[in-house]
């Protein structure tokens, strides 16, 4: 039995079966998926899936990494947070750096895809290489989001961007005018990864032994994100005590420590300061163990991803996945995955959390309703199957410029 | 398709599917007068993505009515009588993109004619409607029926992606008088009567497993009279 198989009893035959024919398509062409880290972050945890899967299926598929030192990737991650529209410096010696180290890559890295697939700003001037690589097409998956840009920073990498045949992004709200053809792609979940399978009562009772949680006491809420000012953790703090006053509950913080982010402790420690001994507050800070997350978010009450930029917020699909209801900010791809109050409650504020989270812990069946039609919205639009067959169907469209392809 | 197309004039009917792929245009709307002025020059395509993908993004059940524009007036504008009065266009009168299109254009301006205040009603920042086309890409499945067992045992098994392509775009997109399945039904099996009920239903108010659902009903019922 093929892997691919395995998703059959979720999706259905028909859609595998579809799977199949586009990859017959594609026979002969080689895809080439450059990032800038294997492990940690929502791209390598989705090349690492994606892979395999269309390599079954039969579509030449291989993935490479750019080198970087840590100077390059605290360039990158201010080119980031600038993406983000957060108000950042990036000083002449940083785009140096960013220049030297993408010079160096694009020297040095063996290039040999007909489809080059470029992930995020970090390996992107590789497509200086294109004029030197005939007939290949070019694409950059944006996952950030990019609604409102720092300008500068912008223009810098448009210089990049337009020499694409093709531009990805999560959200139709990150488009932008440009000269590649822009296509909406959202990522997707792997309902057999360890962060989303069925567990276990023995892996459960290990995880909570293990962080001393105890959900029989008190209502969990949960957010499951990098300690990132982004991801707004202080944010969620200042909610849940504001639930806190009308209904007993306890709040867990879960992340974990990307290779690409060195953020991380400023803003873990601004948690603790935030949580100031509180014991019900849990700000766990774990090594990358998907299946620990996959039962914190399977024993919470309410999850929340209370963010105030995302590019997609994969964890939102996980946890409708489990069939939980979330609260969730409405930025990036967060709306695509939860309509209000339909398969989730979305905010815009702080108070606004609290208000959501406070009216599902007060109404479980109501809670239990959108946690159940969040599950069936993912099933249908964000499992790993549908993003395999977007991206096929993109490579296959590269190579025609009509609104209707007859294969 | 115009090679499907004839394929299925035949006795045999094979079944396709239809994939799609979400382009964006880059164009956005914060009020109506930007909307419509849009809604009059973008592609069909464009068109074509607002007013359909629902059916396709929700298969089982459908939160909104299939209408991203009527969605969007509602609850980024906040004016829901116009909202309602595009949800309810009987789209399946509607035999091109283009009368789809004119008849949008129509509700939308004789609305705010009446209502000239909507004019001044504006989406919040996060709530700009973006113009997204509709890239379709159209293939072969490897059922063919040759009888109306066999399309009966197809329909069973097909994607709702098939049942979508027969029912709504070979219809709308590629400019047929019917839907595939009443054509060749009607044609080659000069099952007649059974053509006229699959043609009077209004797909656009199923999700696509209930449309699957109620074809097979209507044709399970038909092979039931045969065998009578």
């Amino acid at each position: 039995m093929q892997k691919i198989d395995r998703y059959e009893p979720i999706v259905g035959k028909s859609k595998i079966d579809e799977l199949r024919m586009l990859a017959g398509y594609l026979k002969g062409k080689v895809i080439q998926h450059i990032n800038s880290t294997a492990v940690g972050g929502g791209v390598a945890e989705i090349l690492s899936k994606i892979l395999p899967l269309m390599q079954e299926l039969g579509v030449n598929t291989q993935w490479d990494i750019i080198k970087g030192s840590p100077d390059f990737f605290d360039v990158t991650k201010s080119i980031h947070n600038a993406l983000h529209g957060k108000d950042t410096l990036i000083t002449k010696e940083m785009w140096k750096t960013f220049n030297d180290i993408s010079s160096q890559n694009i020297r040095e890295m063996n290039l040999y895809g007909d489809i080059m697939f470029i992930h995020d700003p970090q390996p992107i001037a590789l497509v200086k290489r294109k004029s030197g690589m005939r007939k290949s097409k070019w694409i950059w998956r944006c996952h950030v989001d990019v609604s409102a840009p720092d300008r500068k920073v912008w223009d810098f990498l448009s210089n990049f961007i337009d020499q694409y045949d093709a531009a990805i992004f999560s959200s139709a709200h990150f488009s932008h005018k440009m000269k590649p053809k822009q296509v909406l792609i959202s990522p997707s979940i792997d309902p057999f990864s360890d962060k989303n399978r069925e567990v276990t009562q023995d892996e459960i009772d290990a995880v909570l032994n293990k962080y001393k949680i105890d959900p029989r006491q008190k209502p969990i809420v949960c957010q499951i994100s990098r300690y990132d000012a982004l991801k707004d953790p202080v944010g969620v703090i200042e909610a849940y005590k504001m639930v806190k006053k009308y209904v007993d509950c306890q709040l867990v913080l879960v992340g974990n420590r990307a290779a690409d982010d060195p953020e991380t402790d400023k803003i873990y420690g601004q948690v603790l300061e935030a949580a100031g001994g509180d014991p019900d507050i849990h700000a766990l800070l774990v090594e990358d163990i998907p299946y620990e997350i996959n039962v914190l978010q399977r024993v919470s009450d309410v999850i929340v991803q209370k963010s105030i930029r995302e590019g997609f917020a994969l964890t939102v699909s996980e946890a409708l996945w489990k069939a939980k209801p979330v609260v969730a900010s409405a930025v990036g791809g967060i709306p695509l995955q939860i309509k209000h109050k339909y398969g989730g409650l979305l905010c815009h504020s702080i108070e606004g959390a609290a208000f959501a989270i406070k009216q599902l812990l007060n109404a479980p069946e109501y809670a239990r309703k959108l946690g159940e039609n969040g599950k069936e919205h993912i099933r249908q639009n964000f499992l790993l199957t549908r993003h395999i067959r977007e991206y096929m169907l993109l490579f296959l469209s590269l190579y025609s410029d009509s609104g209707v392809v007859t294969l | 398709m115009a090679e499907s197309a004839k394929k299925n004039n035949e006795k045999s009917f094979r079944f396709y599917t239809r994939l799609h792929l979400k382009v964006l245009t880059g164009l956005r709307a914060s009020n109506i007068e930007e909307l419509l002025d849009l809604i009059k020059t973008v592609s069909g395509s464009s068109i074509y993505y607002h007013t359909h993908h629902f059916l396709q993004q929700h298969e089982q059940l459908s939160p909104e009515p299939p209408n991203d524009f009527a969605y969007w007036i509602a609850n980024a504008l906040n004016e829901e009588v116009m909202a309602e009065k595009i949800a309810s266009i009987d789209t399946i009168q509607y035999h091109t993109i283009r009368a789809l299109r004119n008849e949008i254009i129509r509700v939308i301006r004789d609305y705010t004619r009446e209502n000239p205040r909507a004019k001044s009603r504006f989406a919040s920042p996060d709530k700009v409607f973006h113009f997204i086309k509709s890239v379709s890409f159209i293939l072969p499945t490897p059922y063919v029926a040759k009888d109306l067992k066999d399309f009966l045992n197809i329909l069973k098994k097909v994607t709702t992606n098939s049942i979508y392509f027969h029912m709504f775009e070979a219809r709308l997109r590629l400019d047929k008088e019917t839907n595939d399945f009443s054509f060749w039904l009607g044609t080659s099996l000069k099952e007649v009567a059974l053509a006229e009920k699959i043609t009077s239903i209004d797909p656009y108010t199923y999700t696509m497993e209930d449309l699957r659902k109620k074809l097979i009903g209507i044709v399970e019922q038909r092979v039931r009279d045969a065998k009578d």
